[in-house]
């Protein structure tokens, strides 16, 4: 068990940089998610963690050591990678073993960390077997056994559960939860699932292109995101962003700056009584909530999320917007979060 | 319904009585060699040959394997298995390794080594024969078992097959095996070695038979009966001028010649087939 700090990392492929200097700071047994959109970098960071990538500027530390130049099985690391990587010939055993014989550990510890871990993993029928012969959730199971036997310091996840079906998905990600709190182990979790980051995370890092855009508790981050880039990636639908000032007697915004609202700030009333006007689009129902597309007087384009129980309005009607003027967040042209 | 059955039943039958001729057209020849190993020398000599086998198998195939012509037949066999095996283990073991080395590490002008290695599949042994034997000879590995084998063990086909599968096995595989703490070596034994094993026997099947029926190079290099082996020591057995060949011998050799490579294929039949078949996931 260790904490990990990141210290202005930075990556380069050739003359490319990829990553370009991440700060943060992980206390001993949180589960940070570090989510973005595809190709921002994510596994990069944790590929950089786990040492199967050189680190091209800054440090990670690990506990108290820098471990910038240590092999893979130095850093006292465990990962669960995206298509298991399961060795093919070896049985499920061996495979959750294979880490421990390396360590020479003797054979009687090995035996009993590999029953212990199976049994929390529900995968004693299965350890005679090959992992051709298992599910993919089955398979997933083998991977985090392989990881838990080895007692490490830190789980690195990178993307452990995008090769399920959607309803497996959400039960693996209850498991990794719950184990991960059982074992009290440090975790870093890549996906670009933001409901899967929302719901793991103590804490998650938000990327985008190579930097970090905001480190914080999940509804921190999404009651309160730094910059436009977090306000549209956390939460859906995203929030909206509007490029006229609606807020009464304020003037036009300065070019280039926006409004965000989130969806649930807005409610639909009679047309003339609201701040704006708006025209009814198209709805989407989806049981408890309904989310209506429209387009405001102004021009921009708004999501509204309203109560599944409410009649929703038809199509083409023109209604009217009201918006708690404290929801509203103001934008400057470079993204961040400004406060008027 | 019955007719189909029966037109079924007929189709099958005709299938049936095709393959039999073909089978039977193909096996005549190596069943009058098997007549011809257990008669006498007279009787083969007389024109109608005998088509049924005679009683004198046991004579002369102790004769063929104590004694043969140039040198018994025993040590011949015993020389093309270690022949035959030398080649096989070596090709493989070496082209394992370098196609081990050129998928896995990067090292300065890698290609430019592969590509060497590729060309020299244009270069089959026919082709530079005349200064590998200068350079066997240079060593003095004439007559030797050293010197059957070693010029024929570096195999770029061999080294061209294993590169193309150890390309299908997946990054995140060489990744876990890292963070499990397993290096270069130990991957190579524990896991892509045993990943490999059914290429391993279709290999070893073709490799084997292709050593074995080394003909060129044998017979330029080994001048000593002892050293010779059996494909080359059947062509031997032939008498030059007017001498009268004794071909109930040379059929039993003949005969026995054919085995080694038989029991390869037939005890390595269902590794070979799924070596080639199927590719493991
Ligand atoms: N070996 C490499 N050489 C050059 N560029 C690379 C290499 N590996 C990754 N990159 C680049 O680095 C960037 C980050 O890649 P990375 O794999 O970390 O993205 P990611 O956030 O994990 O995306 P995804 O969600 O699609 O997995 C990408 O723009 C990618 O093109
Ligand atoms: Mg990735």
């Amino acid at each position: 068990m260790a904490d990990i700090t990141f210290n202005a990392i930075r990556k380069s492929y050739g003359r490319t940089e990829v990553i370009h200097g991440i700060d943060a700071e992980i206390a001993d047994g949180e589960f940070i998610v570090i989510v973005g959109p595809s190709g921002c970098g994510k596994s990069t960071l944790l590929r950089m963690v786990a040492g199967l990538e050189t680190i091209t500027s800054g440090e990670v530390h690990i506990g108290d050591r820098v471990v910038n130049a240590l092999e893979p099985r130095e850093r006292d690391i465990a990962m669960v990678f995206q298509n298991y990587a399961l060795y093919p010939h070896m049985s499920v055993f061996d495979n959750m073993a294979y880490g421990l014989k390396i360590a020479n550990v003797p054979k009687p510890e090995i035996a009993e960390r590999v029953a212990e871990a199976a049994r929390m993993l529900e995968l004693e029928p299965y350890l005679e077997r090959k992992p051709r012969q298992l599910s993919g959730g089955q398979r997933q199971r083998v991977a985090m056994g392989r990881a838990i036997v080895r007692k490490p310091a830190v789980f690195l996840f990178d993307e452990p559960l995008s090769n399920l079906d959607a309803k497996l998905r959400v039960q693996m990600r209850l498991e990794i939860k719950a184990l991960q709190r059982k074992l009290g182990v440090t975790a870093l979790y890549v996906t670009h699932d933001q409901v899967e980051a929302m719901t793991l995370a103590d804490r998650m890092i938000v990327m985008n292109a190579g930097v970090c855009e905001q480190i914080g508790a999940p509804l921190d981050v999404y009651a309160d995101p730094a910059t436009l880039f977090v306000a549209g990636f956390i939460g859906s639908p995203p929030m909206n962003v509007i490029s006229h000032d609606i807020r009464p007697g304020h003037g036009a915004l300065a070019p280039g700056a926006v409004i965000g609202v989130r969806p649930e700030h807005i409610d639909l009333v009679e047309p003339g009584t609201g701040l704006i006007d708006f025209d009814v689009g198209f709805c989407e129902p989806l049981g408890a909530e309904t989310l209506v597309h429209g387009v405001t007087a102004a021009g921009d384009k708004l999501v509204v999320r309203i109560d599944g129980e409410t009649r929703p309005p038809a199509d083409g009607v023109k209604t009217g917007l009201s918006i708690d003027p404290s929801k509203i967040m103001m934008f400057d042209p470079s993204g961040h979060r400004t406060s008027a | 319904m019955s007719g189909m059955v029966e037109k079924r039943g007929l189709g099958t039958w005709l299938t049936h009585i095709g393959l039999i001729l073909g089978i039977a057209i193909i096996c005549f020849p190596i069943y009058m060699a098997f007549v011809a190993s257990t008669v006498t020398q007279s009787e083969i000599a007389q024109p109608p040959m005998p088509l049924l086998p005679g009683p004198h198998f046991i004579d002369n195939y102790t004769a063929a394997l104590t004694q043969g012509i140039n040198a018994p037949v025993m040590t011949m066999l015993v020389n093309s298995m270690v022949m035959a095996l030398g080649i096989t283990i070596g090709k493989i073991s070496i082209s394992l390794i370098s196609a081990y080395a050129i998928v896995y590490f990067k090292f300065p002008f890698r290609m430019a080594f592969f590509w060497m290695i590729f060309l020299t599949l244009m270069l089959p042994v026919e082709v530079r024969i005349v200064p590998t034997y200068e350079v066997v000879a240079g060593f003095g590995m004439l007559n030797s078992y050293s010197g059957l084998i070693l010029p024929l063990i570096a195999s770029a086909t061999a080294t061209f097959l294993f590169r193309q599968f150890f390309l299908t096995v997946p990054d995140e595989l060489v990744e876990a095996a890292r963070v499990d703490g397993a290096g270069p070596v130990r991957f190579f034994i524990d896991i892509l070695l045993p990943m490999s094993r059914t290429n391993i026997a279709a290999l070893f099947v073709i490799l084997f038979i292709y050593g074995w029926n080394q003909y060129l190079w044998p017979l330029l290099i080994t001048t000593e009966p002892e050293m010779n082996t059996i494909v080359m020591g059947i062509k031997q057995m032939f008498p030059s001028g007017d001498d009268i060949a004794n071909w109930p011998v040379i059929m039993a050799t003949t005969l026995m010649a054919m085995l080694p490579p038989v029991a390869v294929v037939v005890l390595m039949q269902r590794l070979f087939v799924k070596g080639l078949v199927e590719s493991e996931k």
